[in-house]
Order: C-alpha cells, then structure tokens, then sequence
C-alpha cells in the first residue's frame, strides 16, 4: 500500500505537527528539572541537620532556583501561540492536565524558592561577604533593607523560619513533584509512542536531580560539599542509565509502534547524538571524572558539572524532538 | 445523543468538495484546512485500485485532547462534538500534541482550531457542511443513540472500520466498506 497524497495536507508548516514544540519548551523542562534538583538537595539536607556542614546546598543554591525557575516561566509563555490569554492557564486547575497541575506547581515551588533563601537572607550575606561575591552581597543587602523596611512582608519570613521544618518537608514533596512533572507532561501523550511510558517521569526526575547536584558541586567552595555531590551524582547517573536501558528495553517488547519509537534511537536519525553525545559525553564520561576525582586524581570539577548540565538539556531536546516524529501511522 | 459520521469509501472519489466546502462554510483561513483527503493506492499489481479518505477530528469518545488541555478550552459539548473556545485557549499545543490524527493546527491568530461538526449547523436540523455539498452523497451525519437513524441502520448493515482505533481514542467518523 503507498500513500499518493493528501489533499491540503501537503502543507510543509502543517503537517505533520513534528516541531509544535521545540527549544523553549525543552529548555523549560531542562529548568524545572534543574530548580527541582537545587530545592530538593536544599530540603533534604537541612532536614537531615547539615545546615552547617554544607551551607552553599542548604542557603545559597536556592537563591538561583528562583530566577531559573522565572526563565522557564517566561520561556513557557514565550511558546504560547495565543500569549495573550496565559492568564486563562490560572484560572482553572485541572488534575488531568499535567500542563495545568505543572504550571501551578511551578507557582507554589517558587514562592518556595523564593521564600526560603529570603529567611536565610543574614547568613547567605555573610556567606557571600566571606566568598567575596560582593556583586550578589549587593542584591542581599539590598533585600535585607527591604525586610527592614516592611516591604517584605515581614511576618511571612518570621513564620517561614518558625516552621521551617515543616516547610522544608512541603518543599522537598514539591520539588520531587516538580521533577517528576517535567517528565509526566511528556508521557501524558499516548499519540507519541515515544513519549507514552511510565518510565519517563522517574526518569528525567533523576536526570533534573543530578543537574542539581553538578549545579551544587560546580558553584560551591566547600571541598566536602563538592565530593558528597560527586558521589551523589555517580549513583544518580547509574539510576540514569538503569532507567534508559529499561526503557528501551520496555519498547522493544511492545506494540509495533513502540519498536518503531525505540528504533528513532536504535539505530534511527536519533542513535548517535543520544548514545554518543547524551549517554557518553553527558553521563559516562562526567561519571568516569568523578570516579577518577574521589580517587584523588586533580580533575576540575566545572568539567563533569558543566557537562552534566549540557548533557541534560541535550536529553530533554532530543526526547522533545524525537517523541514528536513518533506517531501513529495513518494508514488504512 | 452521539453525533458520528460514515463515509462510504467505494462511493468516495476524492474530489475535495468537503474541503472547499468546509473552509467556505467555517471561514479557514487561506493555506489551512479543517478536513483533508487521504489517497492511497491498494492492492497488488495488476489489480491496483485508489482508495480514498476523507479525514478530519474524529470527535472521539475518549478525547486526550480535551484531558491534556490546561485551560478547558477544549471540550465536549452535547452530542460529543469536541469544540475549542477561542478565548480560553492559550495556544499552549498540548491538544496538537494529544491528537493522533493531527486534526488540530494553530490558527493564525493563536488559538487552536479544528472541525466542529459544524454545530451551528446541526442545531438548526441541517447537515455538515462537508456533508451536505458531497456530490456522490458518500457521508452520513446523525445521532447513533437513535437506532432509527440512517447512520445507526448503515453501521449495523454494513462492514465499516475506523482510522488508528490502536491509539485508543474511540474515534466516531466510520468508514463504510
Ligand atoms: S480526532 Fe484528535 S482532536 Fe478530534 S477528538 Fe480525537 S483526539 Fe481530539
Ligand atoms: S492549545 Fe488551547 S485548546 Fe489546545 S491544549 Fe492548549 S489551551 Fe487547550
């Protein structure tokens, strides 16, 4: 059987929908992972009582989840054909609509990121003052000036540092929902083969916590901090790749369609960025200089992180890119 | 009331009126359309033969669509027809993304659009458009509930199926063998 035509579906920009979601909306996803990864390390380390010992996880790295987070944000609305109404976005929640239920977590997570570095506000002015990052001691002391003066509602900050237990357990629930969503938004799509699997959310959970975690280890100063993080992390990419192999594993058992997705990286268009450059240069070798690194081998640690980095967002382009090419075939 | 179509696909000659048709009737902006022909070639040589379709929003049953829409823009009406409120949609494309047909496209303007059945149109009693200029009459529109209809009648007389039911949306535009 061969497909002739299709009347006024020979439409280049129409048809087929390959490309109604690109760049922003991957990026969105890589900055609600990486947000998830800062809050959560945050939460869950002063939660176990190491405020002290690892003070850039705790204190400082939330103070850039909130501009990342407000970048996805825009990045979201700047996607939107219709950008007038994003208003409408929040005038409903709708629990099965992961783009509704998402976007308002990604509300609630940044009144958290912003809340929670603001009740630290004194120590992380000392931090930065004693790290002699005087241009962010500017911005800190600026808002210490703002507390003073009431602007910022004063009592918020108090009660958030009465109850700051509690909330940093709500905090570490949400960013683990956060992270989690980044990938549900994508499997929410039976259309897609590529994206219709359970394995997705976990996934790019793990992979937004490990770009946390070389967030944390490239920026902090705290020799301790940064080799904790790098182990961490090493069991994260392990997590990692234990998930893609399952879920590749998971497809190849499937339905004709999830053979077909799958192939998009066995072999199809899709096999060398994701296994050489993803898989490789974005997992395997940052594990292999972090390994090497808790040996004792002097390796810069800007390079696993940075590579990290990238390599999480070249997952959530390709992942965008390649579920979209994944469909259904329209054959009678 | 469940609105539905069927298409005889022997009496379908592809000729594209149902398109024309519908982008006069629903204003579709130059360059888009809301309803497409499919055309295939069947069989093995020698006995080669066209088999054609005429596609569009299949106002399913199970509509992803309307579940991955944030706003509630999409949504079923009376009869199941799935329609998008202009002003609530925010052009986010999550519905584009559900749809397996790829029945939906951004508007212009923003929003997204699609078939509507032509609601305006069946609840004054008339056909769709596309139904009603089809110069071989191959398409049926009526309510499947009423199994006096001639839809219901011709589903249960004849051999018909249904495009990609494996993506599991319970599509309600058939096809008449
Ligand atoms: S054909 Fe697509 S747009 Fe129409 S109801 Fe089904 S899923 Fe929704
Ligand atoms: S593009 Fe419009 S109709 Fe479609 S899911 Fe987004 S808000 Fe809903």
């Amino acid at each position: 059987m061969e497909k002739l035509l299709a009347t006024d579906r020979n439409i280049d920009y129409l048809y087929p929908h390959v490309d109604v979601w690109g760049f922003p909306i991957s990026s969105y996803l890589f900055l609600g992972g990486l947000a998830a990864g800062i809050l959560l390390f945050a939460a869950l380390y002063y939660l176990l009582g190491k405020e002290k010992d690892m003070p850039f996880t705790v204190k400082i790295g939330p103070l850039f989840a909130f501009p990342i987070i407000v970048l996805g944000l825009f990045l979201l609305v700047f996607d939107l054909h219709h950008k007038l109404y994003v208003w409408q976005l929040f005038m409903t929640a709708r629990a099965v609509s992961p783009m509704s239920w998402g976007a308002w977590t990604l509300v609630i997570v940044s009144f958290f990121s912003l809340l929670w570095p603001l009740s630290f506000i004194d120590s992380i002015d000392e931090y930065l003052i004693k790290r002699g990052w005087s241009k962010m001691t500017k911005v800190t002391e600026y808002l210490i000036k703002l507390e003073h003066k009431w602007i910022i509602p004063h009592f918020i900050i108090i009660m958030f540092r009465k109850y700051r237990k509690f909330l940093a357990f709500v905090m570490l629930i949400y960013s683990i929902i956060l992270g989690i969503y980044t990938g549900i938004l994508l499997s929410a799509f039976n259309a897609h083969p590529l994206w219709n699997n359970p394995i997705l959310g976990p996934l790019f959970l793990t992979s937004g916590v490990s770009t946390g975690s070389a967030f944390v280890m490239w920026l902090s100063n705290n020799k301790k901090e940064r080799l904790l993080m790098s182990a961490i992390d090493m069991s994260l990419i392990a997590i990692e790749l234990f998930f893609i192999v399952h879920m590749f594993m998971g497809m190849e058992a499937g339905a004709e369609v999830y053979k077909q997705a799958a192939g998009l990286f066995l072999g199809g268009e899709f096999t060398a960025v994701f296994w050489g450059v993803f898989v490789g240069m974005g997992l395997i070798l940052p594990f292999i200089l972090e390994a090497l690194e808790l040996k004792g081998f002097h390796i810069p640690i800007v390079v696993p992180a940075i590579l990290i980095l990238v390599g999480g967002l070249i997952f959530r382009i390709i992942m965008v890119q390649a579920g979209q090419m994944s469909e259904y075939p329209m054959f009678p | 009331m469940r609105y539905a179509m069927a298409i005889d696909v022997n009496k379908c000659v592809g000729c594209g009126d149902c398109v024309v048709a519908c982008q006069t009737e629903n204003n579709v902006p130059l360059g888009y359309s809301r309803d497409w022909i499919m055309e295939f070639v069947k069989g093995d040589y020698p006995d080669l033969f066209l088999h054609f379709e005429s596609q569009r929003c299949n106002h399913c049953e199970d509509t992803p669509c309307v579940r991955t829409c944030p706003t509630g823009a999409s949504h079923v009406i009376e009869g199941g027809i799935v329609k998008v409120t202009h002003d609530e949609c925010i052009g986010c494309g999550a519905c584009i993304e559900a749809c397996p047909y790829d029945a939906r496209y951004f508007h212009p303007d923003g929003y997204v659009d699609k078939c509507t059945f032509c609601d305006h149109r069946v609840k004054d009693g008339l056909d769709p458009a596309c139904v009603s200029v089809c110069p071989t009459e191959c398409m049926y529109f009526g309510d499947l509930d009423d199994p006096e209809s001639k839809i219901s009648k011709l589903l249960k007389e004849r051999e018909n199926y249904t495009i990609l039911p494996e993506a599991g949306t319970k599509p309600q535009i058939y096809y008449l063998k």
